[in-house]
């Protein structure tokens, strides 16, 4: 096993680890799609997936997938269905995790996936929504995945595609009517930032080796606060690396030259 | 194919298409209303994989419902891109939605109701931006969509309008209960005894159904359980040539305008590589027959 990993191996195997056994997990594309299939091998072998476009899984697919409507990922699935469906059951409290992919997240762990600038006359079109905002108000707790930039890592969104703790202040999820609990964790290229309990600013919990706490808040588009005993995010280890390299074979989603996150 | 969208996808048109997500896009169907020149259409749909950006780069669209419009496995639509920044080759206008506020929009079409109410969606700046969404209270009322025709590839189907389909369906079932007709396109034209020999996987009543289409491969590159994987570099090579406004069209010129039909398109790909080679039927269902 060549323990060397990349940025992307390692966001995996954080990501799976955030995913508890006997977790119903609504799995986001990318990233998320291998750290399903990791958990499921390792320290969450009751956990099941459910996927937007009509699927619920419990072993994770055979083969790859450039996408969750896949063949592979069809074969031997629990329920084949339609969409609603999957909704209907996170409406009703019954998805524990879910994941969320985004191009620029807040302090307050607002997603933006539609538009940089003025919706009006965008400087950058995001392709949307997708499932990311049903997720963000509807899972019990979700995790979002992104490359640790300035330009992402922003003060404000200036558009909330999918809400996280809005604009900061004690009970806004609740006040507003939004069901689930909000974003528990900041999965980025450099380290990992979660949330107090009960929602509020991000903070830095860990940084992954290699990385020092100087360049993540330098990366950070607001004065990141630290955790005191801020510690180092534990490198993947080899069982957790095997079975990404199994389940993307050619480093599709994981190798950093190719990967567009 | 040439005659289902002459006749029933004229200019102006509201048209659900690529409801089963990933899977199943009838693509086929797509870019022969490309080559057919057809401007000012509102397109429908979840989330699109390549099929909304190819026509919103043609110049074919002025108005996306959507959940999200780019490209699954690469990320960024570059043509929705530049209409909706740029406003080349023109401006679209769009009207955001999430995943599950479109299957809503849909299926308050199809119950024939103004709106229906949702908990989702609460937060979020799409309300702000969507005029079809409005909040009262704790609920978020999504205003009906109703195309005007809605167009699904399935893996079988027969000349009456029966459609099997197998795999997740997505938004397949409102998005057909709310248009006003649906083009089916198939993998394999089957005589009525094998769509009626299985009732419960027929997608839509027959009365629904406008034209039947036999056109295989007519999804491509999206995968069809049964039939085809999904043609992951071909969506990679797409994403790569529609970064630009010269690469994009390349691509349309040698993909679309072209090819007369989707037979002829079928021989320019490695078709054989892509094909599903090892066959896992399901059991029969026994329906009895007393």
């Amino acid at each position: 096993m060549n323990s060397a990993y990349t940025p992307q191996e390692l966001m995996v195997a954080v990501a799976s680890r955030e995913i508890r056994d006997a977790d119903v997990v609504f799995v986001g594309m990318r990233l998320p799609i291998l750290a399903y299939a990791v958990a499921r091998n390792s320290h969450a072998p009751s956990a099941r997936g459910l996927f937007e476009v009509g699927l619920m899984r419990d072993q994770p697919a055979s083969g790859f997938l450039g996408t969750m409507g896949d063949p592979p990922n069809v074969t031997g699935a629990l329920w084949a269905t339609r969409m609603s469906n999957a909704m209907a059951l996170m409406a009703q409290g019954h998805v524990d995790l879910g994941f969320i992919g985004g191009a620029e997240v807040d302090r307050f762990g607002n997603l933006n996936t539609s538009y940089v600038g003025d919706p009006r006359k965008p400087a950058v079109k995001l392709p949307g929504s997708g499932g990311g905002a049903d997720i963000a108000v509807l899972s019990r707790r979700w995790v979002t995945l992104m490359k640790h930039e300035r330009r992402r890592l922003v003060e404000r969104v200036s558009f909330i595609t999918s809400p996280g703790y809005g604009d900061g202040s004690r009970g806004w999820r609740k006040r507003n009517g939004l069901l689930g609990g909000g974003p528990v964790a900041i999965i980025t290229t450099l380290g990992v930032l979660r949330f107090p309990e009960g929602g509020g600013e991000a903070y830095l919990a860990t940084v992954h080796p290699g990385h020092t706490i100087d360049e993540v808040v330098a990366q950070t588009g607001w004065r990141l606060q630290v955790a005191d005993g801020v510690s180092e995010t534990s490198a993947p280890t080899d069982a957790e690396l095997t079975a990404i390299r199994q389940f993307d074979p050619e480093g599709f989603w994981t190798n950093p030259l190719v990967t567009e996150t | 194919m040439a005659q289902a969208i002459e006749r029933f996808v004229p200019d102006g048109a509201t048209v659900a298409l690529g409801v089963a997500l990933e899977a199943l896009i009838p693509f086929a169907a797509g870019h022969e209303m490309i080559r057919q020149g057809r401007r000012n259409l509102e397109l429908v749909g979840p989330i699109s994989d390549a099929l909304f950006d190819q026509l919103i780069g043609a110049g074919s669209v002025r108005r996306v419902t959507a959940a999200w419009v780019g490209n699954v496995s690469e990320g960024l639509g570059h043509c929705y891109r530049r209409a909706c920044e740029e406003g080349v080759p023109s401006p679209v206008e769009v009207h955001d939605h999430s995943n599950f506020s479109i299957s809503l929009a849909l299926w308050a079409a199809a119950w024939n109701v103004p709106s229906l109410p949702t908990r989702t969606l609460l937060g979020s700046d799409i309300l702000r931006t969507n005029p079809n969404l409005s909040v009262d209270g704790d609920l978020v009322y999504v205003k009906a969509v109703r195309p005007d025709v809605a167009i699904v590839h399935v893996q079988r189907a027969d000349a009456l309008g029966r459609a099997h389909a197998w795999g997740p369906l997505g938004i397949t079932e409102e998005a057909g209960l709310a248009a006003g007709g649906v083009i089916v396109t198939c993998e394999e034209l089957v005589d009525p005894e094998v769509t009626l020999s299985d009732p419960n996987r027929i997608l839509f009543p027959e009365t629904k159904v406008v034209a039947v289409v036999h056109e295989p491969g007519g999804a491509h590159p999206s995968p069809v359980q049964g039939h085809f994987k999904r043609d992951h570099a071909f969506y990679r090579e797409y994403a790569k040539q529609s970064r630009s406004v010269d690469g994009y069209r390349e691509w349309l010129q040698t993909w679309v305008i072209d090819v007369p039909d989707r037979a002829s398109y079928m021989k320019r790909i490695d078709a054989d590589s892509l094909r599903v080679t090892h066959a896992r039927p399901s059991a029969p269902a026994d329906y009895g027959d007393e």
